[in-house]
């Protein structure tokens, strides 16, 4: 009888913890914004202004938990159950698999501004100092003797921009002939000395191991090393890239189910703000908002040609053509 | 008769319905749902997807780092059990509790201090560098990760048996005469030789599936260090789940295989020191 009652007891403390925790109280909302890797920096800022205008609006606490790694594999933590009110990942490819898994709606892509990309970033060269190899363009890549680190495109989704990049000067280069074109990326991949399986792993062979000589690297990732060691690196810019649009999409079943949709929508919606834009620009990230990226014109370079990955089909062209099994990405390493 | 087979600690019926839950929660069922993903390919699908050149190399390239690593790991193991055991040193127990550190440590952790060790420019690197040995970024430094991996599943395996087996015995074919590469290759060695084995095959299986670490070491390069887990996360990247499952339930026979002649070798081993050969 003892035990009974005692398991009893414990099971209503389990149920009133678990309810006290699982309910949203009216005044104050939680909500989980899970995003890639190089956007820490950037959501720890955001969260705290975008605190301070959820509280004068509605006048509730709001408490964003961040989740960061791979884009790809949160994709996938998302579509297997982790419960997301907003995902900001690095592409469109990585939500629209969360839209197959059937928890995002279709037309999600339209539902904010520019692609529902609030701030873009681009493909640079990080090289080291004095630059001695002479690196200047993405010709320069392909020359026997230049070390190479950019990570591998099939395991991360960022590095695919970097592939597209270097695809896209290809195709001005050569004018569109396919067999040429494959051969600068297979050049190009041949320089490569470590394909690693993250843009963070690859920067790390490029500045911890002194891998290299020209890091193929995301703006934004490049403007960090440089923060922490900038005698020891240049950024070159090359005169044609891609724009890199990291695409944020509320999770629409999740914030259904959890009566969330208003914070999550206003989160998104928030993020084309002067105040946050200015954020991201701090970040490195590229605004959206054409003024204030102007105010920023001495960080980025706004000369670069940049294409978007609309200019090769949408990712979904992209994806299966050079990144599927047997894709023009497996070809270049065949024998 | 019944009372005989009362066993003389209570309990039977529900430590093995624990056990049965914990092999089915946690191994069996997690299996399962592998071949289930498997299953929604055709079998000339699958093997159209095990065969390709890419996952064949890979498959070689894994298993064969994997196996090198566990020889040297089963003689290195075997000496360092050894000293472990039999001789009193300062700072013996700090070592002991050091081998096992290979264990607790985040495997990201390991390769990417291991990467930096081995390259051109680390402590180690620099000096093989200089007879023209690269260690990063080759097949070497996988083979170099994978012994770090395995090491405490060798030496772990054979220090109790080492610790059981009684001096007595070879002093005794000492006193008969018998040298003393003879005294361990026909007294000591037949009775780790079991435990030896565990610990390879253990060492084996934790290295084929080994992935955090050697991500770093490897440099990734298709046909050359590309290793098995890390086809199967590019096909998770591309959401083919499918042919990811596929190739990983290749290394699991693999394993299993492995495994399984291992236990052979062991029952017949043991039979063997119990004199009923």
């Amino acid at each position: 009888m003892k035990k009974k009652l005692l398991s009893l007891g414990l099971i209503a403390v389990l149920l009133t913890g678990c309810l006290t925790g699982c309910g949203s109280n009216k005044n104050s909302v939680r909500m989980i914004n899970v995003s890639y890797d190089p956007t820490r920096e950037l959501f720890e800022s955001y969260n705290e202004i975008f605190a301070q205008h959820w509280k004068e609006q509605t006048g509730q606490d709001v408490e964003v938990i961040q989740s960061h790694g791979g884009s790809g594999k949160q994709a996938l933590e998302v579509s297997n159950g982790l419960e997301a009110d907003v995902v900001t990942l690095a592409l469109e490819y990585d939500i629209d698999a969360i839209e197959k898994a059937g928890l995002i709606e279709d037309g999600w892509v339209d539902e904010y501004d520019d692609d529902s990309a609030p701030y873009t970033s681009t493909i640079v060269f990080l090289v080291r100092k004095g630059n001695p190899k002479n690196i200047h363009d993405w010709d320069d890549l392909v020359k026997d003797g230049v070390g190479v680190i950019t990570p591998n495109p099939k395991t991360s989704g960022g590095a695919r921009w970097n592939y597209l990049a270097a695809w896209g000067y290809a195709k001005e280069r050569y004018n569109g002939d396919e067999a040429q074109m494959k051969e600068f990326i297979k050049k190009l991949y041949q320089n490569v000395l470590v394909l690693d399986s993250g843009a963070r792993g690859a920067t790390t062979s490029f500045v911890e191991n002194n891998q290299g000589d020209v890091l193929i690297a995301w703006e934004n990732e490049a403007y960090l090393s440089m923060l922490d060691c900038p005698d020891d690196y240049e950024i070159i810019t090359p005169g044609i890239s891609i724009l890199a649009q990291p695409s944020v999409a509320v999770v629409d079943s999740v914030v259904d189910e959890r009566g969330t949709r208003a914070v999550a929508d206003e989160y998104l919606s928030y993020l084309y703000s002067d105040d946050a834009q200015r954020i991201a620009a701090d970040n490195y990230f590229r605004p959206v908002n054409e003024e204030i990226l102007q105010e920023y014109s001495d960080v980025f370079d706004l000369n670069m040609k940049l294409k978007t990955v609309h200019d090769f089909g949408g990712w979904d062209s992209v994806s299966a053509k050079h990144f599927a099994n047997g894709g023009i990405f497996d070809e270049i390493y065949e024998k | 008769m019944k009372k005989k087979n009362k066993r003389v600690i209570p309990g039977f019926g529900i430590s093995m319905g624990v056990t049965l839950t914990m092999v089915s929660v946690i191994v069996l069922i997690p299996l399962a749902t592998l071949v289930i993903y498997t299953a929604q390919m055709s079998f000339p699908e699958i093997i159209a997807t095990i065969t390709r050149g890419r996952v064949l190399s890979s498959f070689y390239v894994s298993f064969i780092t994997a196996f090198a690593a566990s020889a040297i790991n089963a003689v290195m193991g075997l000496i360092l059990a050894w000293v472990l055991v039999r001789y009193e040193f300062p700072g013996k127990r700090i070592l002991d509790g050091m081998i096992e550190l290979p264990f607790a440590l985040p495997t990201a952790v390991a390769g990417i201090s291991l990467t930096y060790l081995t390259t051109d420019s680390g402590w180690i690197g620099s000096f093989f560098a200089k007879f023209g040995i690269q260690i990063a970024y080759t097949r070497l430094g996988i083979t170099f990760a994978l012994i770090f991996v395995g090491i405490p599943f060798v030496v772990r395996s054979i220090q109790p048996v080492l610790e059981k087996l009684d001096p007595s015995y070879e002093e005794a074919a000492s006193v008969l005469g018998a040298s003393r590469t003879r005294i361990f290759w026909k007294v000591i060695f037949p009775e780790v030789l079991s435990s030896l084995c565990t610990g390879f095959g253990l060492a084996f299986g934790r290295c084929l599936g080994e992935y955090g670490s050697i991500v770093f070491i490897a440099g990734n390069k298709p046909y050359y260090t590309e290793i098995t887990p890390l086809i199967i996360m590019s096909e998770l990247q591309e959401f083919d789940y499918p042919s990811a499952t596929a190739i990983a339930l290749v290394m699991l026979i693999a394993a299993f295989l492995i495994l399984f002649i291992n236990n052979l070798i062991q029952a017949r081993n043991t039979k063997i020191l119990n004199g009923n050969r």
